[in-house]
């Protein structure tokens, strides 16, 4: 599968989302220095990096929710902009998933995954939630349906929240850190559903703190610090023979909290086949 | 144990209150001219032959601070809405309701009674009505929708920024964020403080005598007038308070309530 995707890319198949040299300042501070990113159709790509290394702004600006300084950003080789007139159409292709799931808190959860349908993509009422309905369904949600968000536990609202964001059939999934703000034990849920999401060929970016679940999970591991985009490369690279010594020396600290080994680069593999296998 | 000294909290504040309230009634009782004081302002005779007339005249005060109300609450939303906007080519329109609210809430409501019931009928321009219930009316709706606009304001940016966001993310407009998402939430936060407003507006028809409406103050006024004897105004007082006390009640009940459901919803 992955020798598949690479020829792709040197094939040159438009990517689907692609960022080139974006730069952003908070204040006089360079948060993001000059990213060049772009993923492929049914790529999932994990931004890892210490906290306030830029992966969230990186994922705010690349759903045109913060103007950016310098560079463009292109969605289906077409430019796009906070600036423009566009920009809500656009977001209704891109789908974005935030730390804090910052569902609605006045709404059902079923109203919740129906709002952007009925209000953005205009559809009718009854689509809207029958949409919804099948969402929640394959989420494992349908019974929370009537629900209000803070019946819901931690991993059941990030999950709305995946299902509300997937409600505008995006082209790309942004994922902003979704399982920090979660118990331990809710995590593996949530994680759950990324993986069959990815399993089902949906295109992500996915920024995010747990290791083995980025080195199961994705194609391509993206290294941030200081805003810049230290090294790229597949998980057994990044995690097996990081080059650059900015990453060996994070995943090394990373690593001394806890040890992703062997194991996990196994369970890779187990992966890879099962998607070849597709 | 806990209903004990509930009962006796209970006991001690029934107490303090009756030892209060005799040495207030000793205090003015007492005084030389109580029983001149007590003919004029509280007496049952006057009080029940003004009752009819005064009671009358405030279904005028209803009339105007329900029309009031039911005007100031969209128009309200509206200019808090105005002064929300950011984009720039619709920056009149905010600066328009930034002034707007400045000058009603910062000029004494009285003044601007006089000006527009008196001042502008006085213009006689064509089809500007004369009549003092609908200049009243105007003023009314005038001062209020500005503090009204006030208590939304607040109330919009009370709700977090990243329920916009949340709702942008999704391709919402900014209109249809604010339309689905912000002012819905925001509207029960600012329920209590809108009843406030209401029981102001309420006593502020009062104020509208001035321009010869036949109100409830302005009747008590002329049966004052008539009989030398301020009872009237009392019986007045008397009805407001009717009016008024059950509302600020359900304020705070309401208020109560929204601060318990505020700690509770921490999660």
């Amino acid at each position: 599968m992955a020798t598949v995707k690479r020829s792709a890319r040197t094939l040159k198949v438009a990517p689907v989302l692609a960022l080139k040299g974006l730069k952003k300042r908070y204040g006089g501070k360079l948060v993001l220095d000059g990213i060049n990113l772009s993923l492929a159709e049914h790529e999932v790509v994990c931004l890892i990096g210490a906290s306030g290394s830029g992966k969230s702004t990186l994922l705010r600006c690349a759903d045109l929710l913060e103007p950016i300084d310098a560079g463009q950003i292109s969605l289906e080789s077409e430019r796009v902009a906070f600036e423009d007139r566009s920009a809500d159409a656009t977001r209704r292709k891109l789908g974005i998933v935030f730390q804090g799931f910052n569902l609605f808190p006045h709404l059902t959860v079923l109203e919740n995954v129906a709002l952007a349908p009925r209000v953005a993509l205009s559809l009718t009422q009854v689509a809207a939630e029958r949409r919804a309905k099948e969402l929640l369904k394959s989420l494992g949600l349908a019974e929370k349906a009537r629900e209000y968000p803070d019946r819901l536990s931690g991993g059941q609202q990030q999950r709305v929240a995946i299902a509300r964001a997937l409600a505008t059939e995006p082209k790309v999934l942004l994922l902003d850190e979704i399982t920090s703000a979660l118990d331990p034990v809710l995590v593996a849920e949530v994680l759950e559903t990324l993986r069959s999401l990815a399993l089902s060929g949906m295109t992500m970016l996915i920024a995010t703190h747990e290791m083995a679940f980025a080195a199961d999970v994705a194609d391509r591991i993206c290294y941030l610090e200081d805003g810049r985009l230290i090294e790229e490369g597949t998980p057994q690279k990044m995690f097996g023979a990081p080059r650059d010594p900015r990453t060996k020396e994070f995943l090394r600290r990373v690593r001394s909290i806890s040890a992703p080994g062997a194991k996990r680069r196994a369970g890779t593999r187990v992966k890879r086949t099962v998607r070849a296998k597709r | 144990m806990a209903t004990g000294s509930a009962r006796k909290g209970l006991l001690v504040a029934t107490l303090s209150t009756l030892v209060v309230a005799a040495l207030v009634a000793y205090t003015i009782g007492s005084s030389p001219a109580w029983p001149e004081v007590q003919k004029a302002f509280f007496d049952g005779r006057y009080f029940s032959t003004s009752l009819p007339a005064v009671a009358e005249a405030f279904t005028i005060n209803v009339q105007l601070f329900i029309l009031a109300e039911l005007l100031i609450l969209p128009i309200g939303l509206l200019i808090a809405l105005a002064r929300s906007i950011t984009t720039p080519a619709l920056a009149p329109l905010r600066i328009f309701a930034t002034i707007f609210v400045d000058f009603f809430r910062g000029v004494p409501s009285i003044l601007i009674i006089y000006v527009l019931g008196f001042g502008v009928p006085a213009l006689q321009l064509d089809g500007v009505p004369k009549e003092p219930f609908f200049w009243a009316l105007v003023t009314l709706v005038l001062i209020y929708s500005a503090y009204v606009s006030e208590v939304y304001r607040a109330g919009i940016e009370s709700i977090h920024p990243s329920q916009e966001r949340a709702a942008r993310a999704l391709g919402l407009t900014r209109v249809q964020a604010l339309r689905y998402v912000v002012v819905p939430q925001a509207m029960r936060r600012v329920i209590p403080p809108l009843l406030n407003d209401f029981i102001g507006l309420q006593k502020d028809t009062a104020l509208v005598s001035i321009l010869g409406v036949v109100e409830t103050f302005k009747q008590a006024q002329i049966l004052k007038a008539a009989s030398f004897n301020f009872t009237p105004l009392m019986t007045t007082a008397l009805i407001f308070l009717i009016i008024t006390i059950p509302m600020t009640r359900l304020v705070d009940r309401l208020a109560a309530k929204d601060r318990n459901a505020q700690l509770g919803g921490t999660r």
